[in-house]
Formats: C-alpha cells, sequence, structure tokens
C-alpha cells in the first residue's frame, strides 16, 4: 500500500495524533483534578467539579492507553527504552494514575469528611503529578538521555530520576503542568456555575499565563542554551535500520534545523502563543466556549512545536549519541506499520464519532442541586 | 550477563501484578453480560425489580471495575519498565494487539461505561440497553486481544527473526489472529469470567436468602445467575483449553508436565488422578492411575501418543545444540558478514536460536557452553513439575465443584424451591472464592507452564527483563504491594459493605432496611 519511509512517517504522525487526543482529552479531566482541591470549597462543589467529568474520564484515559499500547506496536525500541529508562519517572505516573479509577468511584460511596477529603487529595495527585511529569520526560528529550543500545540491541541507561529534576526540564514540566490546568479550568468554566465557575475562570486565567511565559522562556532558552542533534550521515530511510549503524552531530543549531529548514513549521509555537492569549483573553471576557477552544490551540501548538523541533529524533541519547533512536530506526517492519495504520483509520473515525454522541448526550451544566438530586447515583 | 535476582525479582512483580489484576477482570467480564441480560430482561418485562437489579449489581460491578482498571494500567506499563529487551524483541508482533486492544475495546467499554452509571436519565431505554451491551462486548472483546497476544507467546506463529533489526518480526498477521492456542484460551477465559460473575451473583443472593431479604430481588437475581452460570461452567469444562496442549512444542512440555509424564507410554496413556511427582528422579511417588483416560483428554484419539518429559528433553538437548550453531552464524552476520552462504546457512537453523540463547544464562558467549551447561539448559526446559501438577488439579477440582452447585441451583430455580433449601444456599454462599481459586491456578498452569520461556522456544525468560539493578525492582515491588494492599483492603471494605446493604443502598426506598429505618441515610 504505502512504501516504508511514508509509513514511518505516518506512525509519527499518528503517534503524535495520540498524544494530543490524550492532552485535548485526558488533559482537561487532569487538569480540572489538579484544580479541584483549590476552586471547590465545599463537599457539594468538589463533586460538582468531579462529576462534570465523570462520565468521561475512562474513556479519555484510553488516549493515554492506547498511546502507550501503539507506542509499543509501532515504535517498540522507543517504548523498550523510555519506560525501563525512566524507570522511576514512570513508576510515578503509573503510581499518581492509581489514584484516579478509584478516586473518582469510591470517593463519595462513604459520607466520612476525612475519608472524601483523602481521596480529593488522591484525585489532585492523579491529575497534577502526571501533568507535570510528562513535561519534564519531554524537556529531557531536548538535553539527551544517558543511555546506549550494545550489540544485541540491549539498552542500558547510566543515569537516576533525580538527574531528570534539571532546571530547564523542570521549567518544561511547569509549562506542561500550566497548559492542562488552563485546560481543565476551562473546562469546568463550560460546565459548571457560580462560585466554583468563578473561581475556575480565575485558575484559567492564571494557569494560562504561566503557561504563556514559561513556554516563551522554554524556547529562548532551547534557541540559546541547548544543544541539538542532527544526522550526520545519508540514512536509507526505506530500509529496516540497525540504529547503532548511523552517525549523529550535536550541534548548536540542532533543534531548531527543522524551523529554518520548513518554515511552514514555525506555525507551532505561534499557535501556541495565539491559544494561550485567547485563553486568557476569554477568560477575562467570561466566555467560557472561547477559553476552552484557546486551551486546546495552546495544547496542539505545545505538543506539535516539541515534535517538530526533535524530528527525525524521538529519544536522542546523552550518552552514547549513535544509540539515539529516530523515527527512521526505531521503529516495526513495514507489515506491522502497514497493518497497524489499516486498523487505526478504521477505528480511531468510529471512536470519535461515538466519544462525540457520549458528550453530547451527558452536556449541560452542574450545580449543587444537581449533586442533591441524585446524592447516591453521583461521584 | 543480567543478575539472576533481577529476572527473579522481575517475575515476582509480574506474576504479582498479573494475578492480582485476575482477581478483578474475570468479575468484570462476566457480571457486564448479567447486568446486559437483566437490563434485557428489564426492558422487555418493563418490570422495576429488574432495574434495580441493573443498578444494584452495577453499584458492585463499578466497584470491582475501579480496580481493574487501576491494576490494568500496571500491566500496560511493565513489559516496558522491566521487560524492556522483551518489548524490543517481540514488539514488532506483540505490541499490534495491544494497540488493537486499545482501539477496538477499550475506547468502547470505558466510553459506554460512563453512559452506563450516569446515563439513565439521559437516554432512552432501548439507548442504554445498547450502551449496557457495547460495555460487556467491548470488556470481552479486550479479553480476545490480549489473549491474541498471550496465545502468541505460548504458541509464537507468524514471525521470523530477522538478523539486522535483531527481533522478531511479523509475517503473517492472520496466523497471529487464528492462532488455535489464543482461540481456544480466548473462549476458555471469558467463559470462566461468566462463571464468576453468575458465582458473585448466586452467592450473594444466596445471602439474601439466607437472611429472609428482598426476596422477590434475591429470586430474580438468583435465577439469572443460576441459568448463566451453569450454560458458562459448562462451557469452560467442554471447552477447556486442554485441546490447546497438542500444539507447539511448549504446550507439549506443559502437558507432559501438568500429567507428570515422565515417560512416553503406548496411546492411549493413563491420566494420574494422585501423586508425588519428583522431578530429580523423575519420577512420581505414590501415584493413582486411571486408565487410558490421558490420551482421550489430550489428544482426543486412542492412538496418538503423548510425549513424555524424558523424550522431550532428549529433543530439547539436540535443538539446544543447533542453536549454538545458530547464534555464532548470528554473529557473524551481525559482524558484517552478509554472504549469501553464512545467510542460508543462519536460515537453515535460526528457529533454534531460542534454544541457543537459553545458553546465555550460563555462558555470554553461547558457542563455548560445556556439556555440563548444555544439560543444565536442557534440564531447565522442563517447569516446575509438582506445582503445575497439583495446581492443575486445583483448579479442576474447583471447575467441577461448581458444575455441580450450577446443576443443582438451577434445578432448584426452576421448581422454585431454592428458598426451602437452606444447604443449597450455604453452598452457594461458601462457594463464592471457587472461581477466583480456579482463575489464579489455571494461570499459574499457562504461564509457569510456560518457563523457561517468554516466548516460547524463541525468548528466554531471563534475557527478556531491563538492564536494572535489583535495587530498583525491590523498591517497586515493594511499593507495588504496599499500595496494592491498601487498594484491596479498601475495595474488600466497600464490596462488603454494599452487599451486606443489599439493594437497599439505591435508596429507593423499596428494600429491605429502608423499610424498617427509614431516616437511615
Amino acid at each position: 500500500m504505502f512504501d516504508y519511509e511514508t509509513l514511518k512517517l505516518v506512525w509519527w504522525v499518528l503517534i503524535g495524533v495520540l498524544l494530543i487526543g490524550f492532552a485535548l482529552t485526558d488533559g482537561f479531566d487532569m487538569g480540572a483534578m489538579a484544580l479541584m482541591p483549590f476552586v471547590g470549597k465545599t463537599d457539594n462543589e468538589r463533586r460538582v467539579a468531579i462529576n462534570t467529568i465523570a462520565p468521561h474520564w475512562d474513556g479519555n484515559q484510553v488516549w493515554f492507553i492506547t498511546a502507550g499500547g501503539a507506542l509499543f506496536a509501532a515504535w517498540p525500541l522507543v517504548y523498550a527504552v523510555a519506560f525501563s529508562g525512566l524507570y522511576w519517572a514512570m513508576l510515578l505516573v503509573l503510581f499518581a494514575l492509581f489514584c484516579r479509577p478509584v478516586g473518582f468511584d469510591y470517593r463519595s460511596k462513604l459520607e466520612n469528611t476525612r475519608w472524601r477529603s483523602a481521596w480529593d487529595w488522591a484525585l489532585f495527585v492523579g491529575g497534577a503529578v502526571p501533568a507535570l511529569v510528562f513535561g519534564v520526560a519531554f524537556g529531557n528529550l531536548f538535553l539527551g538521555l544517558p543511555f546506549q543500545l550494545d550489540g544485541m540491541m540491549r539498552s542500558s541507561y547510566h543515569g537516576s530520576f533525580f538527574a531528570l529534576l534539571n532546571p530547564f526540564a523542570l521549567l518544561c514540566g511547569v509549562v506542561s503542568l500550566s497548559m492542562l490546568c488552563t485546560h481543565g479550568g476551562a473546562w469546568l468554566m463550560l460546565r459548571t456555575e457560580g462560585d466554583l465557575a468563578a473561581r475556575s475562570r480565575r485558575a484559567t486565567y492564571l494557569s494560562a499565563l504561566v503557561f504563556l511565559v514559561g513556554f516563551l522562556l522554554a524556547g529562548s532558552w532551547l534557541a540559546l542554551g541547548i544543544k541539538g542533534m542532527s544526522l550526520a550521515s545519508v540514512v536509507d530511510t526505506g530500509a529496516a535500520l540497525n540504529p547503532l549503524n548511523k552517525q549523529v552531530l550535536a550541534d548548536n543549531a540542532g533543534w531548531l534545523g527543522n524551523y529554518s529548514r520548513y518554515p511552514l513549521t514555525l506555525g507551532a509555537p505561534v499557535l501556541g502563543v495565539i491559544g494561550a492569549l485567547l485563553a486568557i483573553l476569554a477568560s477575562t471576557w467570561r466566555r467560557a466556549g472561547l477559553a476552552f477552544a484557546g486551551s486546546s490551540l495552546m495544547i496542539v501548538g505545545a505538543i506539535c512545536t516539541a515534535g517538530f523541533a526533535l524530528f527525525p529524533f524521538v529519544f536522542p541519547s546523552s550518552l552514547d549519541t549513535a544509540s539515539s533512536l529516530t523515527v527512521w530506526d526505531a521503529v516495526s517492519s513495514h507489515k506491522t506499520l502497514g497493518i497497524m495504520f489499516v486498523v487505526a483509520c478504521i477505528f480511531v473515525p468510529i471512536i470519535l464519532l461515538y466519544t462525540l454522541w457520549s458528550y453530547i448526550r451527558m452536556w449541560g451544566t452542574l450545580n449543587d442541586s444537581s449533586i442533591e438530586a441524585n446524592p447516591h447515583g453521583l461521584y | 550477563m543480567i543478575s539472576e535476582s533481577v529476572v527473579d525479582l522481575s517475575r515476582l512483580q509480574f506474576a504479582m501484578t498479573a494475578m492480582y489484576h485476575f482477581i478483578f477482570v474475570p468479575l468484570t467480564l462476566g457480571l457486564a453480560f448479567l447486568l446486559a441480560i437483566m437490563e434485557s430482561v428489564y426492558v422487555m418485562t418493563g418490570k422495576q425489580v429488574y432495574k434495580d437489579m441493573v443498578k444494584f449489581w452495577g453499584k458492585l460491578f463499578g466497584i470491582n471495575f475501579a480496580l481493574g482498571v487501576t491494576t490494568g494500567l500496571t500491566m500496560e506499563f511493565q513489559f516496558g519498565t522491566n521487560w524492556a529487551y522483551y518489548s524490543h524483541y517481540v514488539g514488532d508482533i506483540f505490541g499490534a494487539p495491544l494497540a488493537i486492544e486499545g482501539l477496538m475495546a477499550f475506547f468502547l467499554e470505558s466510553t459506554f461505561i460512563g453512559l452506563f452509571f450516569f446515563g439513565w436519565d439521559r437516554l432512552s431505554k432501548l439507548q442504554h440497553l445498547t450502551v449496557t451491551w457495547l460495555v460487556a462486548i467491548g470488556s470481552n472483546l479486550s479479553a480476545l486481544w490480549i489473549l491474541i497476544a498471550n496465545g502468541w507467546m505460548q504458541n509464537p506463529v507468524g514471525a521470523e527473526f530477522n538478523f539486522e533489526t535483531m527481533r522478531m518480526e511479523l509475517t503473517d498477521f492472520g496466523a497471529l489472529l487464528f492462532n488455535p492456542v489464543a482461540q481456544v484460551k480466548f473462549v476458555h477465559t471469558v467463559a470462566a469470567g461468566y462463571v464468576t460473575g453468575s458465582i458473585f451473583v448466586l452467592a450473594i443472593s444466596s445471602y439474601y436468602l439466607l437472611k429472609k431479604r428482598d426476596l422477590g430481588f434475591a429470586r430474580r437475581s438468583f435465577a439469572i445467575a443460576s441459568a448463566f452460570g451453569l450454560a458458562s461452567i459448562l462451557s469452560v469444562i467442554v471447552l477447556g483449553d486442554e485441546s490447546g496442549y497438542e500444539i507447539g512444542d511448549v504446550q507439549k512440555t506443559k502437558l507432559a508436565a501438568i500429567e507428570a509424564e515422565w515417560d512416553t507410554h503406548p496411546a492411549p496413556a493413563g491420566f494420574t488422578l494422585f501423586g508425588l511427582p519428583n522431578q530429580d528422579e523423575q519420577r512420581t511417588d505414590y501415584a493413582v492411575k486411571i486408565p487410558y483416560a490421558l490420551g482421550l483428554i489430550a489428544t482426543r484419539s486412542l492412538d496418538k501418543e503423548v510425549k513424555g518429559i524424558k523424550d522431550l528433553l532428549i529433543e530439547h538437548e539436540a535443538r539446544i545444540r543447533t542453536g549454538m550453531t545458530a547464534y555464532e552464524l548470528l554473529e557473524r552476520l551481525r559482524g558484517g558478514d552478509k554472504s549469501a552462504t553464512t545467510l542460508a546457512a543462519f536460515n537453515e537453523v535460526k528457529n533454534d536460536l531460542g534454544y541457543g540463547l537459553l545458553l546465555k544464562k550460563y555462558t555470554p558467549n553461547v558457542v563455548d557452553a560445556s556439556e555440563a551447561q548444555i544439560k543444565q539448559a536442557a534440564l531447565d526446559t522442563i517447569p516446575n513439575v509438582f506445582s503445575l501438577f497439583w495446581t492443575f488439579r486445583i483448579m479442576v477440582a474447583c471447575g467441577f465443584l461448581m458444575l455441580a452447585l450450577f446443576a443443582c441451583a438451577f434445578w432448584a430455580s426452576a421448581k422454585k424451591n431454592e428458598e426451602s433449601k437452606p444447604w443449597l444456599l450455604k453452598w452457594a454462599l461458601w462457594s463464592l472464592p471457587l472461581p477466583w481459586i480456579a482463575a489464579q491456578t489455571g494461570w499459574y498452569v499457562a504461564e509457569h507452564g510456560r518457563q523457561p520461556w517468554s516466548i516460547g522456544e524463541v525468548l528466554p525468560t531471563h534475557l527478556s527483563t531491563s538492564s536494572l539493578s535489583a535495587g530498583d525492582v525491590w523498591g517497586s515491588l515493594i511499593a507495588l504491594i504496599a499500595f496494592y494492599s491498601l487498594l484491596l483492603v479498601v475495595e474488600m471494605y466497600l464490596m462488603i459493605k454494599f452487599a451486606r446493604l443489599g439493594p437497599s443502598s439505591l435508596h429507593s426506598g423499596r428494600y429491605h432496611f429502608e423499610q424498617q429505618q427509614p431516616a437511615q441515610a
């Protein structure tokens, strides 16, 4: 159907689509839960916040799970190297995610105040920690990670968890946390009323502002202070490759090279900035829908900005640059990529349709009286 | 070389998290269908009690489902975090069903489960019924894809080794999909899930009947559970995955170990009902045998023989020696000698490369293995016979106990006299743990029986791990045990609380506790 090179590119795009899908959907429920203990002052307000996402969080989370599965199927080497190398960061995300399914379902099953407040903080952790860690991980990609592959393609990692927490990566963590908080805040503006909506509006405004400053700062830092990478030798992008048979250059223009080579890609960072400005303005104008559109643009812009900068790299190595994983050599076989592409083409549109239907069915604003009308049926 | 303790700890962690996950999965599989059946009856008859049944059992379903999702996340992460070399080596094939599972099954199940719980007032009766069925179908589809992945670990068809990329690659997607081992596993596993859901409803309904509470509600639940359960346990037993043991070397070895068949007996072989397998001496002490039975069960014929462990060992040793040649040729290919003769010679023996890799445990160079090391590696190809022999028998015993229970329960329910049989109700209540014991021992048989392979005949378990330190894995193992224990306590507390409360927990005012204490919260 498609040649191998095209399919490799297609899968780079598809992984990006899944990541964006995850951030757009699961992103707002993580953001909303990261804000929930602060914007919800009473038990009813917190329940309102939780119940805006009650019918959707599980479906949203599948974007994340499927992105993981797609990574395994399309880029097995990336899945293997990243998950084992970033062992404690991954476990941190995992344990934070543990808090969500049980937190949502168990929180309101008992009346006890301490029980409920404990689960509220668990849900906060389940929203804030992954949002932060994903940003930190992305930040570290730009710096390269200390791993190398041996002749059997076994990866060994020579860094520690705490080395991941360097200033640039932490800044990226702040960017991604504030990004998802903006999105979650805009979602709460859309779906709630009264004090809760007003506090969510302030949170959206503040988060978008932090995002804008952080995003611009990280961009400048990347342009001025971080060495990038580029492929030194011409690789046969249409063949099955041994990742170690390539040469990689570390140079100052590395991560910005694509932006001068393909100026259209500059649209991504511009979109990120426009989205943030839109979210800021819309939250001062009390326009919830516009703020949500703004935060969505921000997310698309920010993720594309990172992806375009790194291309064709997806998991660079600081220890042994030849071990760096790229879209050309860390991928599955031609056959697997082809089959998985067909499967994605069939199912993604179906998924989008029924997801949309479920949102339409459950749409509407919630308030204290919606909780009081059905205290035992809702979360 | 990889340290043995990392391998053992990683195996322990995987076994623990997988078995823990499978406490919740079978109940989800079974209850989802029971809910769909109950709701279908509600839509057809319009009787409120059936809607209450869906809502109440749905509440317990939700408590269970939350932990199923939670513990499922670990499985998604764990191949990458702890089994990185495995992920690289077979991700090209193994990753595909997992990704398809997400696209085809998880999205369906997870999107509609939200509407199942919160859509009662937003959807028409028929729409809600459709949603419930889609949840049930979604959960069963996810079982299908994960068992296609697992079936491939037992019997890796449709794939070939590629020396350039140093991994297995997909050659035939159809073979992966229609792997006979995967097909029988799927039927066996989902039917076992239906049994679990049925026992759950049957046992808790029996508790209400014993307490003489909410009789109409309990009686109807009991009836549906006994009928669905009887059909399911029959499927589990009749379509038991015994038939899958003919295919592939790993399955043959597993069968020989389960049955402690040390020698190849002339067909049809006898079935050892009781015995104490002694692996060092390669014999079974105090064996009690039923003549002909094993041959009939395992090969479904009178003339095919079941190969014994001693003969399998001889075969495996020969394959290890061929595997050493394959490894030597692979080294040459990776070293740059891609001449046609080397390639042809490698292709000749590459199916035994996995057997050669078994030697990596003893010598990193494989080709310089001593005779003693080769013998030892051959002995490694036989999993622990004693534990397989007994876990298998425990599983089967649980299955037959449940068959008897469902038969009696169905009979009593059809005669409408279950309430006058307290012995039956108590039996049903105390049978609650049986499906879980059967499921856990069954998975032990399936997965321990696959050792020493993570992918049968292709990749040894001890090569499959990540390059982690023992401290890392100790840390994650302890953290998981602590967190999982805490979650289990919370889950059991809620489950028991709501099961005891019964349909009164719906606060509809129609059930037992609300009629006595109208002020109860």
